[in-house]
């Protein structure tokens, strides 16, 4: 069991130095900015005592290694320095966004982790058949096809034809779930048509790949049915595959949703963040990127952690 | 038809079709099979063996149809049966143990839900029920404390184990007929017996009829009350066992018991300087030390062999030698010189001067370059030869091993068989005109009359070029066969090491005794006479 752990300790460890790693990159990308900030925030008019003071109120006079300890030494008290734009707090604004974008996330993937799954066993289970290459042709068109464009056309068949759906996914606070689910229940459809597809040829190929192994030989030379050879025998063991595949959808659900929110004009993070960089508002830029970083690594993280625990060669050591 | 034939099989035929290419793989075979019956099929890889048992479960391999013909299991075609029908037959009526139980036995489930599987979801038993059953079943094929054994999972249990606990998970439903597939033939012999006595008690206890299908004739002596020769998908010969081992009446059938007859000539004694030595070398995976004060010479012109179970570190040792496992302590000499630990660390001449032949011709060689590339290599390599001299001393050597340079020089060797392959690694670790050579399981993985040929072939060329090998087997006939000296290993300890006449008469030390008395004889009784001994020496 000490093993498992220790593993478990070491991918951890892997995990935070990712993330420190980044947080290099995503200030030094900042500090490689052409031009002075507190020029470009206050504008030419500005006069040299007041860009002067500005820098200091920013710590811009310091050295960039000072700088970025102490950028870091906030960010680890959960403080993301004030808007550029704006002098609100970071953490405030970003709050309510990342609230958004994770619901947006959550519903897309409750709808589209389930179908994955049962269409990938399924097409394992009659492998060859009309219905695989059916569900294979679909997915595979569902992939080729941009995300915006799938937006669009959502948009135009179910908010403008039929006039079921809002075609903005305008979504408040204080809006109760119900409303909340029919009101984003498009962009979250556009986004399962991205997903589903990867998911379900990923578990398809999963559970084909141990189809050909001595133990499924012997699960039908068990007189064993072909769901439950499929389900109890194979699935099990192409578990890693498949856990691997859904973390990287959900953070691609998390990250990657930026254009689907701004087709719906979502108040999600990526839309803040797309807003930010016209807004040349770095310190939100970086908040932002952090945060989506470290959404990226905790899926990762998930994943392997999980793949080892459903390993009962690591968790069962001799 | 009687009633009290279990199986007839009548007139099968069975194709395999791939790519559009429709071989017979069974021309014709019929099976008869008594309630309580074992009858041992026998024959060469490809003989349609396991095509065989398998038919007569009603089940194919992907890629074959049976074609023609009848398998009735009691009075029923089986051919007639749907896919439901069939499965209810199948675990319950039939059961069938693989040849490796190690891949037949799921890695994602505990030995007891797997044992138990089949009886609890046809409602036979209560899990409850199963479970006591399959302890009491674990008991008879005495496996260790078998009240916790079926909470292991397959990965913490030994290969013996293993392949007894499915000897178990087969007898659970109380099947009329058990397909036993080549049951023994991936242990070591000191385990098959311990297998092979649980396999006939079980057996034997429940009146269970059986096929026992392997290559091993000794094998199947022991356990088959009548024996069927099979030989490119059609019947040689069959009869009662006792009467097959002593008067087979076809040639092919006399060719298989003669096999083990192959002896090389004595070479000349062991003299003067060693070619190589192994002196005191300690070596370590990890925390795990797998070789622990190992002292051999390796001399010109003549074979160690290198012989024990696996894990006993006999490729280690090898490991060590070629400087691919770099030893903790002990050192290795070549001609005198001593050779830096790890191969990094050695000449490119020192390593000309040992080659390595491995057990899997078919990983061994790149399957994207053709003979003549893959024996061109190393001459230009170690040799400096340009590359149409490469081709040349390619061609030399095709020749050497007694194949046709004008049809091999350019095929691949996936157009080759398993001996041609083999004898294709030979030809390319003597490319660089090396001194030693070491060969891994070279024929563990052939048919014996293959086998036979790869090892008349290195006799050969020890003979010619005064070559000197080490030769790693767990194969006491092959030991017999070629060895000049040899060195017994067990759980990384040399055990026994001197000329081979002298390593193989008594007195022997305990584990040899074992190692050598476990070796299945050509005879009938051999198996009972075994247990027997050995139960009087464990109550004396």
């Amino acid at each position: 069991m000490h093993q498992l752990l220790g593993l478990i300790l070491k991918r951890l460890g892997f995990g935070a130095i990712t993330l420190l790693v980044i947080s290099v990159i995503v200030f030094s990308a900042v500090e490689f900015l052409p031009g002075d900030l507190a020029q470009q925030v206050l504008g030419q008019s500005a006069t040299e005592e007041t860009v002067a003071a500005f820098r200091r109120e920013l710590g811009l006079d310091q050295p960039s290694v000072t700088r970025y300890f102490i950028w870091l030494a906030d960010v680890a008290h959960g403080d993301f320095g004030n808007s550029l734009a704006n002098g609100q707090a970071v953490s405030g604004l970003i709050a309510q966004r990342f609230a958004n974008t994770l619901f947006l996330a959550g519903y897309a993937a409750a709808i589209a982790v389930p179908i994955a799954l049962i269409l990938g066993v399924l097409a394992a289970l009659t492998r060859r058949s009309l219905f695989d290459r059916l569900i294979n042709i679909l997915s595979l068109g569902a992939i080729s096809m941009p995300e915006f464009f799938i937006a669009y056309i959502m948009v135009t068949l179910f908010a403008l034809k039929f006039g079921w759906f809002s075609p903005l996914a305008n979504v408040t606070p204080e809006m109760p779930l119900g409303t909340r689910l029919w009101a984003t229940l498009l962009p979250a459809l556009t986004l399962n048509l991205v997903v589903v597809a990867h998911m379900m040829r990923m578990t398809r190929a999963s559970i084909l790949s141990p189809m050909a192994s001595p133990y499924i030989e012997m699960a039908d030379l068990k007189g064993i049915t072909p769901l439950r050879v499929v389900i109890r025998h194979a699935l099990p063991n192409a578990l890693a595959p498949i856990i691997n595949v859904v973390a990287l959808t959900l953070a691609y659900l998390v990250v990657g949703v930026v254009i689907v929110e701004v087709v719906f004009v979502y108040p999600g993070l990526g839309q803040l963040m797309v807003d930010s960089v016209a807004k040349r508002d770095m310190t939100v830029v970086q908040a932002c990127c952090l945060i989506f970083a470290l959404t990226y690594i905790l899926l990762n993280l998930t994943a392997d952690i999980l793949a080892i625990a459903t390993n009962p060669r690591l968790l069962h050591p001799k | 038809m009687t009633d009290k034939n279990l199986l007839e099989i009548r007139g099968l035929k069975i194709e395999g079709r791939r790519d559009g290419k429709v071989t017979e793989i069974i021309r014709g075979v019929d099976i008869t099979l008594g309630e309580g019956e074992v009858l041992g099929l026998i024959g060469e890889s490809g003989a349609g063996k396991s095509t065989l048992g398998l038919a007569s479960m009603g089940y194919t391999r992907a890629g074959c149809v049976i074609s023609e013909g009848d398998i009735r299991f009691r009075g029923e075609n089986l051919r007639n049966l749907d896919a439901a029908a069939q499965r209810r037959l199948r675990g319950r009526r039939i059961a069938y143990v693989a040849q490796s139980a190690a891949a037949a036995f799921n890695p994602a489930h505990r030995l007891g839900a797997q044992v138990t599987e089949v009886p609890v979801l046809r409602s036979l038993m209560t899990q409850p029920q199963a479970d006591r059953e399959a302890i009491s079943l674990f008991e008879e094929v005495q496996l260790p404390s078998p009240v916790a054994f079926g909470l292991r999972y397959p990965h913490q249990v030994s290969g013996g184990q293993l392949q007894r606990a499915m000897t178990a998970m087969a007898m659970i439903c109380k099947p009329n007929l058990i397909i036993f597939d080549e049951p023994t033939t991936a242990l070591d012999v000191t385990t098959q017996i311990e297998v092979l006595t649980a396999i006939k008690k079980i057996v034997r206890d429940h009146g269970t009829a059986a096929i026992y299908i392997t290559h091993d004739l000794a094998v199947v002596a022991q356990i088959a009350d009548r024996i069927k020769v099979l030989r490119y998908g059609e019947e040689v010969e069959e009869a009662e066992t006792a009467r097959m081992m002593a008067a087979p009446r076809e040639n092919y059938t006399r060719s298989l018991w003669s096999v083990r007859s192959f002896r090389k000539q004595a070479h000349t004694d062991a003299q003067g300087q060693p070619l190589a030595t192994i002196e005191n070398v300690i070596a370590h995976y990890g925390e795990l030390k797998v070789l622990d004060d190992v002292s051999v010479e390796l001399h010109r012109g003549r074979t160690l062999a290198v012989v024990g179970e696996s894990g006993s570190g006999k490729t280690t040792l090898a490991r060590a030698l070629c400087g691919l496992l770099p030893s903790t302590s002990g050192q290795v000499t070549l001609s005198g010189t001593s050779l830096a630990p790890s191969f990094r660390g050695r000449r490119r001449d020192q390593l000309k001067s040992i080659q390595m032949i491995y057990q899997m011709a078919d990983t061994a060689l790149n399957a994207r370059q053709t003979v003549g590339e893959i024996i061109a290599r190393p001459a230009e390599l170690f040799l400096g030869k340009t590359k149409p001299q490469s081709f040349d001393r390619a061609r030399e050597l095709l020749d050497l091993i007694g194949m046709e340079p004008g049809t091999f020089l350019h095929r691949y060797p996936g157009e080759l068989s398993g001996g041609q392959k083999q004898r294709v690694s030979i030809a390319r670790a003597l490319a660089a005109k090396p001194e030693l050579i070491v060969c891994d399981e070279v024929t563990s993985a052939l048919d014996q009359i293959v086998a036979e040929g790869i090892l008349k072939l290195l006799d050969q060329i020890q003979t010619e070029l005064g070559t000197a090998f080490m030769y790693i087997t767990h194969d006491l006939d092959t030991v017999r066969a070629i060895a000049d000296d040899v060195a017994v290993m067990h759980r990384g300890k040399l055990v026994r090491y001197g000329p081979k006449e002298k390593v193989l008469t008594p007195p022997f030390d305990p584990y040899t005794e074992l190692l050598l008395s476990s070796v299945p004889e050509m005879r009938c009784g051999w198996l009972d006479d075994v247990i027997e001994s050995r139960g009087q020496t464990a109550t004396a």
